[in-house]
């Protein structure tokens, strides 16, 4: 399985939220709906504290429970790949994988109503792009590549630097890492 | 202090602020395809223990009631789905780590059991159809089929109904996103609730006095067991990690505790349980009808208080800094 | 991505025939991918901010896609902010202005009512032809904010009148820029000159860049982080660069001069100054070095709250890194009415870090030689815009807001006629709102120019609907950088509705003012396209490529003991400002004690949130639905004591008694228990404004003790109290 990971320097992130709008933009996300968002964390008591900003989204989790449980295959990794995406020709609207997702990643999207979530701009992707957020970020602190190319930034970030990944515990192994 | 905050609004329909994915209409297809499960069951159950003199309307006439509670539940799941159109196309695969798939083959195979079933008793239970049905030839031939194999299809009825039961809550237990539901205990617990349940429709329906005593009996040690099984339940969240944790909150003081409590657990169990330990004694009979009215209210509680809690358990805990209402301003919100 | 990867990872993921990536990938929607339709490209500069990035507008199927930076800009680095990101909500808005309205009364009720462009532009003329007949055309007054204003401003001066001012002076860098020409003779400049991706050592004096989204200095501030350079943080709140800084040091509000003068006393007793830099290009040091004497640590310690030991340990991690240490001289810096000489501090402590022209300092910026078209000189006018406020504020280089609005009360008023060009008087200049009522009592003619019905239009007699930046072109963008550099505005798309762009209206009124020479081109293009031509390019070029970069001709950096002149007085930078002196005021910046908090008040702190620039991008649906109101930031013994909890809604009262709209409580440990925090820019109240009006709080309204810098007419916004009047859940009443 190809992996694609995204890298996420919350060292840098700022919380400014060009990810959401490129994503908004680029995929043409209905008013109001989103498929990344910005989570600020603080801890301590002033004046003593730790902020951390997080772009979260999709993880592609190469176990994805989205993908275990929808019933018909609608949901599923892309070209053999971590990417999650959803084929519309299969879907029921049963909104399963979206009771399925412990990251809250998935949405209906309106109004056609079908079940929306992070490409992972694999439309971009599959141009040599980076995804959309990705590009857009003004700090860059966002990174995205294959985990299988031994020379990839991702790989070198990965070896170099602290990570961490959200929700370990769900076990859907996810691919949005975050360099703490 | 501790804070995690959303900083970018949204309005992810169906997710913001808590998942509301399914409401009443998927509350009601758990409750009906649990007392199916259960009408199923007790049907074979009489037949292969030979109790149609005590229990006349269980053994001849209830597995009529079946693909009925079953066609209410399916109808009500059909209008869940966000593309009603597009049901059929639960049988264009079968997904085998999906127990929506496997339900829906599960629902495909028992349709046609429950149609054995009911003809294996048919002319017994209901003479004056039967006699309709008798005019065509391949039906006779079929129902003179069933009723000669009246026993072994009561003992093929039983596993698909315990699975039929089973699936009921497995489907949400499966889901480990949701640590509410993520029990293996439910599983049981949804097949329990809908034996009691289907119990208590018979009390409520049959006439025969020996019947409506041994299914009040019955339901008395169900609804024993389903106590039980919620002790269970708690304990295992209790003893699960954060998320569990958090997630028994919500009925533990959190939104869902009256619900829970109150509307489920004493109207639902404890008080028909104690109606019917007066009914055993020959203490009071003019309450006899409202214990298995509220089992079966209760039935459909439990249904629902799990579905919502659920929907309320979450990984994430992410506050938002906007006001929601804000955002239905937008142009393509109405 | 890389390139290398790109290769490698597409031949994982092609499964081997060449498919259009439209019938190959499928997705998640029924709509077609994006991108596979017929995609355009047109560059533009961003006007979502003042930072002037360039980008391109991308359409597919000719509708609106997305808007991305330009990689060859300096400005951008190729990545536009979030507000550049959400530029195609400032296009789509449904709320926009649509056409010219002009004030009527009808059955004595006055209203806007539509008229003809004709009818609205004749009527403008005929008005100012007036004030000039009676008063001199001097009398109209331009207040004008971005890049569009420039086209009125040409007006005005080919009308006769140099009256005009900007909020970017007395509301913003003003004290800045004369605080630092007074110390170094020239200002920090826009896009500032800090050095800061060569930095090793960055002090941020309130600066929240982050939250301050301006592009390139979000940039190389990120530059300089990865590449662990030491960020020194001063901010009473934990603003978000604050989280990124080894040092953050929470002052106490309005006590930064203090922390100044106490960090040039320990770089001076210490010995830590460059003292070949300040030997060689100062004036003053030994005044200095005597005046500082007195502001020891410990002094400090008292004023600021900041530990003598974290003072001696910044000043001295400063003078490691020096030169390549930033003091950042900010940008939004009228604060607390004492801001020209907080910002000169701030010039001097940079001088003896001899950091100003030093690589990892400031660097010096170069522009290119562009010819202006050549037109007829402008009529010398009679008056300067100062003229209308005599004696006040020596040091304004520029024009002073609310010197032009007071000057424009009563009868005998100075000015009789304003222009108003992409500024939001009633939210952009503190506690003017009765002022501008009185003002727009007195004037004879008030026009404005604007995208939206914001405030402002609701004072005006004719309001002209401009198009949005992705509808025009403007000038040629020539702005100091590292390299000089060009960039184009051109239009993406028709005009919507009946807008039109600014150069096109300025032109209109001109010819209706017989003044047709000063606007000699049929089109803008043509006179962009004859000024490209000068310097070995075109319109026609700069359409395909948007930015065109040109080799330096003046080092980027002084170099090592070279010699200079400042333009200065003395040629020399003034540690010592005779200047200041000359004209009454402090030659060395002294502390005075902030007024303290009366008891059961707050501070009112403000700045920015990332998702929007001041009012102008709330009602932006793309931006809004990122951000749509903005919170009160409350510190939890704050919020204990008044029973407030996140999501309560309150209003704030001042001390002097104005009231704010409603803003939801946000309960954070991100501020001290002294004040409280909101973004500015909210709390519309035109209600045409669909999306904006009513959400969230306006700090403007809450300014009602303005402490003005006598230096140079700086609006002081920081010295307000506040308190909460809570407000029922149920009670939404707006
Ligand atoms: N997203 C976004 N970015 C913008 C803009 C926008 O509208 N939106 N506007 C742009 C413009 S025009 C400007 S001028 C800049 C303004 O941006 P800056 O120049 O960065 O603004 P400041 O007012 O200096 O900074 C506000 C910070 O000062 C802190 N502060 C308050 N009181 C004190 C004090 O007494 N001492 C110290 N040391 N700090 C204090 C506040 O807590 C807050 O963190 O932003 C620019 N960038
Ligand atoms: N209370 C308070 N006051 C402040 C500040 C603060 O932080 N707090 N910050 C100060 C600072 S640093 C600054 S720089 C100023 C900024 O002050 P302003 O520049 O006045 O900022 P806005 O309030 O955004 O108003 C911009 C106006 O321009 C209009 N506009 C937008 N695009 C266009 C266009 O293309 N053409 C035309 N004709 N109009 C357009 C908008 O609709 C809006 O009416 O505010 C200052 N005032
Ligand atoms: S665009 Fe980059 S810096 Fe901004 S929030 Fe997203 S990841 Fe963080
Ligand atoms: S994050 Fe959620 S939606 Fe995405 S792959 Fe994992 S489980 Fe599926
Ligand atoms: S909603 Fe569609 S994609 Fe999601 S589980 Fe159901 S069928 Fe699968
Ligand atoms: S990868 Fe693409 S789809 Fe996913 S959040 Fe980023 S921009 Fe959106
Ligand atoms: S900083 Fe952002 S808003 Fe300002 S010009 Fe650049 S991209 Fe546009
Ligand atoms: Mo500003």
């Amino acid at each position: 399985m190809t992996r694609f990971v995204m890298v996420i320097d919350t060292r840098i992130c700022i919380g400014c939220g060009d990810c959401v709008v490129a994503c908004k933009t680029e995929n043409k996300v209905p008013d109001g709906l989103n498929r990344d968002w910005i989570v600020e964390a603080t801890r301590g008591t002033y004046p003593d504290l730790k902020t951390e900003f997080r772009s979260e989204r999709c993880n592609h989790c190469s176990n994805a429970t989205c993908v275990t449980l929808c019933p018909t295959g609608a949901s599923h990794h892309w070209n053999d790949s971590n990417i999650v995406l959803v084929e519309p020709e299969k879907c029921t609207g049963c909104k399963a994988c979206i009771a399925a997702c412990p990251y809250d990643a998935r949405l209906v999207m309106h109004p056609d109503g079908y079940v929306d979530k992070c490409t992972f701009c694999h439309h971009r992707v599959a141009r040599g792009l980076d995804p959309a957020c990705v590009s857009s970020c003004p700090t860059g602190c966002m990174h995205f590549g294959s985990l299988d190319d031994p020379h990839s930034e991702v790989n070198h970030l990965l070896k170099t630097r602290d990570y961490k990944v959200l929700k370990p515990e769900t076990g859907n192994d996810p691919n949005v890492y975050y360099l703490i | 202090m501790s804070e995690e905050l959303l900083v970018t609004a949204r309005d992810n329909a169906l997710i913001d602020p808590s998942l509301h994915i399914w409401t009443w209409e998927v509350a009601m297809y758990l409750f009906m395809g649990g007392l199916t499960a259960g009408i199923m069951f007790f049907a074979a159950l009489m037949t292969v223990r030979d109790k149609e003199h005590i229990a006349p309307f269980a053994a001849t006439r209830l597995a009529l009631l079946a693909p009925i509670a079953l066609s209410i539940g399916m109808t009500t799941l059909f209008l869940d789905l966000e593309h009603k159109l597009f049901v059929y196309r639960f049988y264009t695969s079968f997904q085998i780590t999906s127990p929506m798939s496997w339900g829906a083959w599960i629902l495909i195979v028992v349709y046609p059991i429950s149609v054995l079933q009911i003809l294996s008793t048919f002319r017994s239970g209901y003479s004056v159809f039967a006699s309709f049905v008798d005019k065509l030839k391949p039906a006779r031939l079929l129902m003179d089929w069933c009723e000669r194999n009246r026993v072994t299809i009561a003992y093929a009825v039983i596993p698909f109904a315990v699975a039929l039961g089973i699936y009921t809550g497995i489907l949400l237990s499966a889901f480990g996103a949701r640590p509410f539901w993520n029990s293996g205990v439910l599983g049981l617990l949804f097949l329990v609730s809908g034996l009691s349940t289907a119990a208590a429709l018979v009390v409520l329906i049959a006439r025969q006095k020996t019947e409506k005593e041994l299914f009040t009996g019955l339901d008395f040690v169900l609804i024993l067991s389903e106590i039980a099984l919620i002790g269970l339940v708690i304990i295992s969240l209790a003893s699960g990690s954060g998320q569990h944790i958090d997630a028994l909150q919500i009925i533990m003081g959190g939104p869902y505790t009256f619900q829970f409590w109150v509307m489920f657990f004493c109207i639902g169990l404890v008080i028909p349980m104690l109606l019917e330990i007066l009914e055993m004694a020959g203490i009071s009979k003019s309450l006899a009808m409202l214990a298995p009215v509220l089992v079966l209210v209760g039935g459909y509680a439990l249904r629902q208080v799990v579905l919502d809690a659920g929907q309320e358990s979450t990984w994430t805990h992410y506050e938002t800094q906007y006001s929601p209402e804000l955002l239905q301003r937008l142009p393509g919100k109405d | 991505m890389r390139r290398r990867e790109f290769i490698k990872v597409s031949t994982l993921v092609g499964s081997g025939a060449v498919v259009s990536p439209a019938l190959m990938l499928g997705g998640c929607t029924s709509s077609p991918l994006p991108g596979t339709g017929v995609v355009t490209k047109t560059p533009t500069i961003c006007d979502m901010c003042f930072w002037k990035c360039a980008g391109d507008v991308y359409k597919e199927d000719g509708e609106l896609w997305k808007i991305t930076g330009n990689k060859d800009d300096l400005h951008s680095g190729g990545r536009l902010c979030t507000r550049g990101t959400g530029g195609p909500g400032a296009y789509l808005d449904p709320d926009r202005l649509q056409k010219p309205l002009m004030r009527v009364t009808v059955d004595g009720r006055q209203t806007f009512q539509e008229v003809s462009w004709n009818e609205a532009l004749q009527f403008i003329a005929t008005k100012m032809q007036g004030i000039a007949d009676v008063h001199g055309p001097e009398r109209m007054a331009l207040l004008h904010h971005g890049a569009g204003g420039h086209h009125f401003l040409h007006l005005l001066r080919a009308f006769g009148s140099d009256s005009h001012a900007e909020p970017a002076f007395a509301q913003c860098r003003g004290p800045r820029d004369v605080g630092f020409r007074l110390t170094f003779g020239e200002a920090a400049s826009s896009p500032e000159r800090t050095d800061m991706a060569n930095a090793r050592c960055i002090v941020l004096l309130g600066s929240h860049i982050g939250e301050n989204l301006h592009n390139g200095q979000v940039q190389t501030l990120t530059e300089a982080i990865n590449k662990n350079a030491m960020l020194i943080t001063v901010d009473p709140r934990f603003s978000v660069p604050a989280g990124k800084s080894q040092h953050w040091l929470p002052i106490r509000p309005g006590t930064d001069i203090a922390l100044l003068l106490g960090w040039m006393n320990v770089l001076i007793e210490e010995d830590l100054y460059d003292k070949d830099y300040v030997d060689r290009y100062t004036i003053g040091f030994e005044q200095l070095a005597k005046h500082v004497r007195q502001y020891t640590p410990e002094w400090v310690f008292l004023e600021t709250g900041i530990r003598p030991d974290v003072i001696r340990e910044t000043a001295r991690e400063m003078a490691k890194a020096a030169p390549a240490t930033v003091v950042h001289p900010g940008r939004h810096a009228s604060w607390y009415g004492d801001d020209t000489q907080r910002s000169r501090a701030i010039a001097m402590l940079n001088a003896l870090l001899g950091s100003w022209n030093r690589k990892g300092g400031f660097y010096i910026p170069e522009k290119v030689d562009l010819p202006h078209y050549p037109l007829p000189d402008y009529p010398k006018p009679k008056f300067k815009t100062g003229d209308a406020y005599p004696d006040k504020w020596p040091f304004a280089s520029q024009g002073v807001t609310n010197g032009v609005i007071e000057a424009s009360v009563g009868d005998d008023a100075f000015f009789k006629g304003w222009m108003v060009y992409g500024t939001n008087l009633p939210q952009t200049i503190p506690g003017v709102a009765a002022k501008l009522r009185a003002a727009a009592d007195s004037l004879d003619l008030v026009v404005v120019v604007d995208t939206m019905p914001s405030e402002v239009t609701g004072y005006a007699d004719v309001i002209l609907p401009e198009c949005t930046y992705l509808e025009r072109y403007d000038d040629i963008r020539n702005s100091g950088e590292r390299h000089p550099s060009l960039a184009l505005r051109m239009p993406a798309f028709e005009p919507k509705y009946e807008s039109k762009p600014g150069w096109w209206i300025a032109k209109q009124l001109g010819e209706r003012l017989g003044l047709q020479e000063y606007f000699p081109w049929d089109d803008y293009a043509d006179k962009l396209d004859w000024e490209l031509q000068q310097v070995g390019s075109s319109l026609e070029e700069m359409q395909k490529i948007g930015v065109k970069n040109f080799p330096r001709k003046r080092p980027l950096y002084f170099r090592d003991g070279q010699p200079a002149r400042f333009y200065t007085p003395s040629r020399r930078i003034e540690l010592y400002s005779q200047q200041l002196a000359d004209k009454g005021f402090d030659p060395m910046p002294v502390f005075t004690p902030p007024e303290p908090v009366p008891s059961g008040y707050y501070r009112l702190n403000y700045g920015r949130m990332p998702a929007h620039t001041f009012g102008k991008t709330i009602n932006n649906p793309l931006l809004f639905q990122l951000a749509p109101e903005n919170q009160l930031w409350v510190n939890p013994l704050v919020a204990n004591k008044h029973t407030l909890e996140s999501g309560d809604y309150v209003r704030l009262a001042s001390r002097e008694g104005a009231v704010s709209g409603r803003i939801r409580v946000r309960v954070t440990e991100r501020i001290g228990p002294d004040s409280v925090f909101m973004a500015h820019g909210f709390g519309h109240k035109s209600k045409r404004l669909r999306l904006a009006a009513g959400a969230g709080a306006d700090d403007s309204e809450l300014m009602t003790n303005i402490k003005i810098d006598p230096i140079m007419g700086g609006t002081g916004m920081r010295g307000n109290f506040v308190t909460f009047i809570k407000q029922s859940s149920t009670g939404s009443k707006s």
